[in-house]
């Protein structure tokens, strides 16, 4: 037969394919429980290195357990859920934001002029920490999402316990531009978060990333972040998951029992 | 025996499908600012390039000339997503910052390039070992490249300090222009002029 035949060409195709795509999907099912465990270790990292635990070589699942305090928090009251009702979904250890906000009993659709970090679903119940320093709380760890550019950035903000100062920001999952909107991976970036204003005086959420670079010397670059380079919507994007997250539409009830609580005592 | 060690070592000096070809050179640019990352780069290299080469001459005889471009690609395409797979799971840091480039494995012209003009005409195991010779050949000029421009951009070895920088209580201060891509191009540039001074037959005609 003729290599150049109808038939023979269909069939080198045909099993090219079929050769081909097997070996494609035994790769990627035989691998990935491997990179889901990377995955999983390298969120665990971000939330050591957003509350500024993280050394290179410390033992990560040691650390993790001795000096961070797992809460689950219902969004809409600002309550924290007390142990035995978290049933499957809501174990800390197995706590999944995606499955959270995608299931129809512990996640909930956001109204459309609600949704500033164009993020559809949120979950009710959230899992957030306490850096535990000395057997004191010294800062709270709040898992925060938006959508970018391309993708959903999913990352951490770390505070202080006053909820006056920003103490770290990261950023685990997206899939933004790399080189440009990519940065927000940068750890220099995400360095100078460290210490601006969230809240004024009234509680009213004031820090703000903008397009551009922050003046330094000016009364405003205390709570403003410069925006990346190259990636305008990217930038809009964090910024808009902050407007979502740290408002009434996200953690707004739960700073407000917080703050409550320290003025009681 | 003599044949095969010429066919694997060729390339790194005499036949580089860098330094003669001009093959490649994107993806070389791209992931030379640390060392570590080259080196996964190299390998993910050498590995499709072998095996693409492999496969593409044990079905030489077979395969119709109208599709051939076709069939390469998709051979080339599945080493290259596994590859990438095997790099997710097993260096999932270079993987990071690797991000897009292993991907662009496919399309660089060096594995195109010897699946058409080797693998075609030889048997599989010559063409594996072209694959990997051509490999090799991309692996040094990555190393070389990547070695000049960690130590002197970032004064680091696969991330060990080795030239303290001011920046940080040292006194080396640091050339800025070698973290940037295009330092790749001149050290690429420097690489070609000193193989083609020592061996002038690889200098093309006016």
């Amino acid at each position: 037969m003729s290599n150049d035949s109808i038939k023979k060409t269909v069939i080198v195709a045909l099993g090219v394919c079929l050769v081909c795509s097997i070996l494609v999907s035994t790769a990627a099912v035989a691998l990935k429980p491997r990179q889901e465990k990377n995955k999983k270790l390298e969120k665990m990292v971000n939330i050591l290195e957003v509350g500024g635990l993280y050394e290179k070589g410390v033992d990560v699942e040691k650390v993790f357990a001795e000096q961070l305090e797992a809460l689950i928090i219902e969004l809409k009251s600002g309550d924290v859920l007390p142990k035995d009702k978290y049933g499957d979904m809501l174990q800390p250890g197995k706590y999944d934001i995606k499955k959270v906000a995608k299931d129809a009993k512990y996640g909930e659709a956001i109204p459309g002029k609600e949704d500033k970090a164009k993020i559809k679903r949120k979950p009710k119940y959230m899992l957030v920490y306490y850096v535990k320093e000395g057997g004191k709380r010294t800062k709270l760890i709040l898992p925060v999402y938006g959508k970018g550019l391309w993708s959903t950035m999913y990352g951490f903000l770390a505070l202080d316990m006053d909820l006056k100062r920003v103490k770290g920001y990261t950023v685990y999952d997206h899939g933004e531009t790399p080189g440009l909107g990519g940065e927000v991976e940068n750890p220099k970036w995400q360095a100078s978060w460290q210490g601006k204003i969230v809240f004024d005086d009234n509680d009213k959420l004031i820090l703000e990333v903008i397009k551009g670079k922050v003046d330094p010397t000016g009364p405003k670059a205390k709570y403003r972040i410069d925006g990346l380079s190259g990636s305008t919507l990217t930038t809009r994007g964090v910024d808009n998951l902050l407007k979502f997250w740290l408002r009434e539409s996200g953690y707004g009830p739960f700073f407000k029992k917080i703050r409550e609580a320290s003025s009681d005592g | 025996m003599a044949k095969y060690k010429k066919i694997l070592f060729d390339p790194i000096f005499n036949n580089n499908p860098i330094a003669l070809g001009v093959l490649g050179v994107c993806s070389a640019l791209a992931v030379t600012s640390k060392l570590e990352t080259s080196l996964v780069m190299s390998m993910a290299v050498i590995f499709v390039l072998a095996f693409s080469n492999l496969a593409v001459s044990l079905i030489r005889n077979h395969i119709p000339t109208n599709i051939r471009i076709i069939v390469e690609m998709t051979i080339i395409a599945s080493l290259v997503i596994i590859a990438d797979q095997l790099i997710k799971a097993f260096f999932f840091d270079a993987s990071k910052q690797l991000s897009v480039y292993v991907g662009l494995i496919i399309t660089n012209c060096i594995i195109m390039g010897r699946a058409e003009a080797y693998a075609l005409q030889n048997p599989p195991w010559q063409s594996f070992v072209d694959g990997i010779g051509n490999g090799l050949g991309y692996t040094f000029i990555l190393i070389s490249v990547a070695f000049v421009r960690e130590l002197l951009g970032s004064g680091k070895l696969l991330g060990y300090t080795v030239i303290p920088l001011s920046t940080e209580g040292g006194w080396y201060v640091s050339n800025g222009l070698l973290l940037y891509p295009a330092s790749a191009f001149f050290l690429i540039g420097f690489i070609i002029w000193i193989i083609r001074t020592i061996k002038p037959e690889q200098i093309e005609e006016e």
